[in-house]
């Protein structure tokens, strides 16, 4: 019996988005699933986006918050660091001070740091709220406005706060993101009420909730191989923009980027561990479906661009 | 690829005499597609027809059992391209190589990292499961010594037995003879010699080649010699090679019926860099690899690793919940706190994991909300003051501990009347909005 190769092609696409005015960046648009280039058109890497914040990094666990030490204190600095030292090819910018438990800063401090942040740096910048429905909806109205025309990402929109949102993404010309909780049909129900206030799923991204390595990481990842299947294999323009991975966020609030080998020695080293847990979580979600990442250690960035070179190469 | 019923009955002997206990032989034939019987049940039925229907029912990845006793592990047998279709089954080896030129000592930390791989993560024991010794130097003594090192120091592990040399593998499989190792590293070249050599002790044979044409053709001759439990490398080792070849072989199995590929693969992912190994073992672990050879086994690497397959091999099917009960956290006493949260299964993993990282004993209430998380079961009408009531009483824990303060989650902050009012004698307390904020909070309640 001789061996044919088992190709599969697809009538469907992944949207390809593209961000940025200066640096522009572009990800998904492929037609066949992640990294099968033996079978389809992988045109784009995934874009891996540097996470900073508008207030200190203090509840990052100090392996990671200690590589931003000497910037932590000021957004600019920090995404400065990030263009320039690190050679991030995005930033995003989460506005978690905003939120009421947080720091509660109001919609216009917001807007002042985003402003100063955009004045300071030339790669796309993904703006994120609180998650806070209701202070999202402000915070992000305004963000979005004094972002305009610079061809953001802004996020993210939620069944309970996407109308506002997705307005004011729309009229100031950014793409949007659409997040609802690890299920398919929910997300697919968000991407249509969107889609019908007039705003183009060419602009979308689908965050279809990350979860860690450990936390939950299974139903990411088969929730992401489920809408990419819808994409690819059902042809669905509703599933058809690219995946988020808000990786970092989920990851460094686990034990194990926390725990201390002396408390845990059968875990190992601490440090080596923490990377490696970022660097899974976002390797593994890459290959289920995920285009654009949200991340925080370098080191863990390296590591996963690298497999992405020997993937593509 | 598995009959119709219509083909089954075409094999049968068509005369409806009842025997195995159906009908009619179309009856039985129908079963037998869906299998619910089994081909026993017709006395009558032709040798022929035996023959045709076994070879269709075998599973289209060939179960191969690799290694003896309490060590041994089950590889193959997968049904599916798609963790969310159904379970996959066996989960991924992680095999150690140990080359023939490193230190003594080196292979002795080497040989000491698998036998105490052994961690417990969310009640299941995980472990590097396997060491794979290579003939690097090309040397027969010095590979049979490093083999003979490795059966004295870790007897029960399952052995991959890496060459291409006969004369190297005949030393070296020795003390793995009739304990299902794998003699790897049989080539179109040497497979007339090393297939004997895995034969004369019971081995699996480790079929090598570049390509899957070649590798196809390789199996097909290996077989023929009358041998049936083989794994394959196709010769990948490139990320984007691996992937490829792991695919077509995965597909070309299950939905081609193509047989010569119908065998568990390996995967040889060594790199200089043990974390971007990681990674590419991570790759193998998704992306349909049966055995993992890996350079290093740190205690940080293997936890990722675990992890992964552990998550990547559970079941699908089984809902996002967890039981509805009282969760002993720690050892508590009966003046320790009692948290409340729903049963939705990350909700559990993540509040009981921060209650653990608190380090300060507790009781978790987790209550049946049909796995919806806090808020949205909050919203639903699923988590309310009275529902809770009922849980907290109906629970039996106002026998297990001396007070009578619930901490509820800071995001239904509004239920404290309406619990308090249906709880008599009861105090809530509000605790933190995020899971991640509790370790701070009961460890303050506590000094
Ligand atoms: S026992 Fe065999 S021959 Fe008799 S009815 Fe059943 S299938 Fe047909």
């Amino acid at each position: 019996m001789a061996f044919v190769a088992p190709k599969e092609t697809f009538a469907g696409k992944v949207f390809p988005v593209t961000i940025g005015t200066e640096n522009e960046q572009t990800f998904g648009g492929e037609n066949t699933l992640p990294f099968h280039a033996f079978e389809g058109e992988v045109p784009n890497r995934p874009l891996i986006a540097y996470e900073i914040q508008d207030v200190p990094p203090e509840d990052w666990p100090e392996t990671v918050r200690k590589v931003y030490d000497a910037v932590g204190d000021d957004p600019v600095k920090w995404a400065k660091f990030c263009q320039d030292e690190l050679k991030a090819k995005a930033i995003a910018l989460r506005l978690i001070g905003t939120h009421p438990d947080n720091k509660d800063l109001s919609a216009d401090d917001a807007a002042k740091t985003v402003s100063d942040v955009l004045g300071a740096v030339n790669v796309p910048l993904i703006i994120l709220g609180s998650n806070h429905v209701e202070k999202d909806s402000e915070v992000l109205v305004k963000v979005a406005e004094v972002a305009k025309g610079k061809n953001c990402v802004i996020g993210k929109a939620q069944e309970a706060n996407y109308k506002t949102i997705a307005a004011a993404a729309m009229a100031n010309g950014h793409k949007l993101i659409a997040m609802s909780e690890l299920d398919i049909n929910l997300s697919k129900q968000l991407n249509i009420l969107i889609t019908q206030m007039g705003f183009e799923k060419e602009r979308l991204i689908t965050d279809p909730m990350c979860s860690a390595l450990g936390y939950g990481l299974e139903y990411t990842y088969s929730v992401m191989e489920r809408i990419r299947l819808a994409a690819l294999a059902q042809n669905d323009p509703v599933m058809q923009p690219p995946m988020m991975a808000d990786v970092g966020m989920y990851v460094w609030k686990i034990k194990e980027t926390q725990a201390s080998e002396e408390t845990l020695p059968e875990w190992g080293g601490l440090e080596e561990r923490a990377i490696m847990w970022e660097a899974m979580t976002a390797s593994s979600l890459m290959l289920s479906g995920a285009e654009f990442l949200v991340m925080r250690h370098p080191k863990a960035v390296e590591l996963v661009e690298r497999f992405v070179d020997e993937l593509m190469g | 690829m598995a009959l119709t019923g219509v083909e089954i009955f075409k094999l049968l002997p068509k005369t409806n005499c009842k025997k195995c206990g159906f009908p009619t032989c179309l009856a039985f034939a129908m079963k037998l597609a869906q299998r619910q019987a089994s081909l026993d049940a017709c006395p009558d039925v032709s040798e022929e027809a035996k023959k045709i229907l076994g070879e269709a029912s075998a599973p289209p990845i060939r179960p191969i059992t690799f290694g003896t006793g309490d060590k041994a592990v089950k590889m193959g047998e997968e049904t599916v391209l798609f963790r969310h279709e159904k379970k996959f089954v066996n989960p991924t080896v992680f095999a150690l190589e140990i080359k023939d030129t490193e230190a003594d000592d080196v292979i002795e930390a080497k040989i000491n990292d698998v036998v105490t791989s052994e961690i417990n993560r969310v009640g299941q024991l995980l472990r590097v499961d396997s060491i794979c010794i290579t003939n690097e130097s090309g040397d027969a003594g010095k590979f049979a010594a490093l083999a003979e090192k490795v059966a004295q120091k870790a007897p029960d592990v399952p052995v991959i037995v890496a060459t291409e040399s006969p004369e190297a593998a005949e030393a070296a499989i020795k003390p793995f003879s009739g304990k299902n190792a794998i003699l790897y590293g049989v080539t179109d070249a040497n497979a007339d010699k090393m297939v004997e050599i895995a034969k004369a002790n019971k081995a699996i044979v480790g079929a090598k080649a570049d390509g899957l044409e070649a590798l196809s053709a390789l199996t097909e001759k290996i077989k023929s010699t009358g041998v049936e439990d083989i794994v394959m490398d196709s010769g990948a080792r490139k990320a984007s090679e691996l992937l490829e070849h792991n695919t077509y072989i995965r597909r070309a199995a299950l939905k081609k019926s193509f047989k010569p590929l119908g065998y568990p693969v390996i995967n040889f992912v060594q790199r200089d860099d043990s974390m971007f190994e990681a990674l590419i073992a991570g790759l193998g672990v998704t992306k349909y690899a049966s055995i993992v050879v890996l350079s290093s086994a740190e205690k940080w690497k293997n936890l990722a690793l675990f992890t992964l397959r552990q998550n990547i091999y559970t079941d699908p099917q089984v809902p996002m919940q967890v039981e509805q009960k009282i969760y002993k956290i720690g050892e508590p006493t009966p003046d320790s706190p009692l948290i409340i949260t729903t049963n939705f299964s990350l909700t559990y993993f993540i509040v009981s994991g921060e209650v653990e990282n608190a380090k300060v004993p507790a009781y978790l209430a987790v209550m049946d909300c049909e796995g919806l998380s806090v808020l949205t079961a909050w919203a639903a009408g699923k988590f309310t003051g009275s529902k809770i009531a009922n849980f907290i009483k109906e629970s039996g824990i106002e026998n297990e501990i001396n007070h009578r303060e619930l901490i509820i989650p800071g995001y239904v902050a509004i239920l404290s009347g309406a619990i308090e009012e249906k709880l008599e004698g009861w105090k809530v307390t509000v605790g933190p909005r995020e899971a991640n904020a509790l370790p701070a909070f009961l460890r303050s309640r506590a000094a």
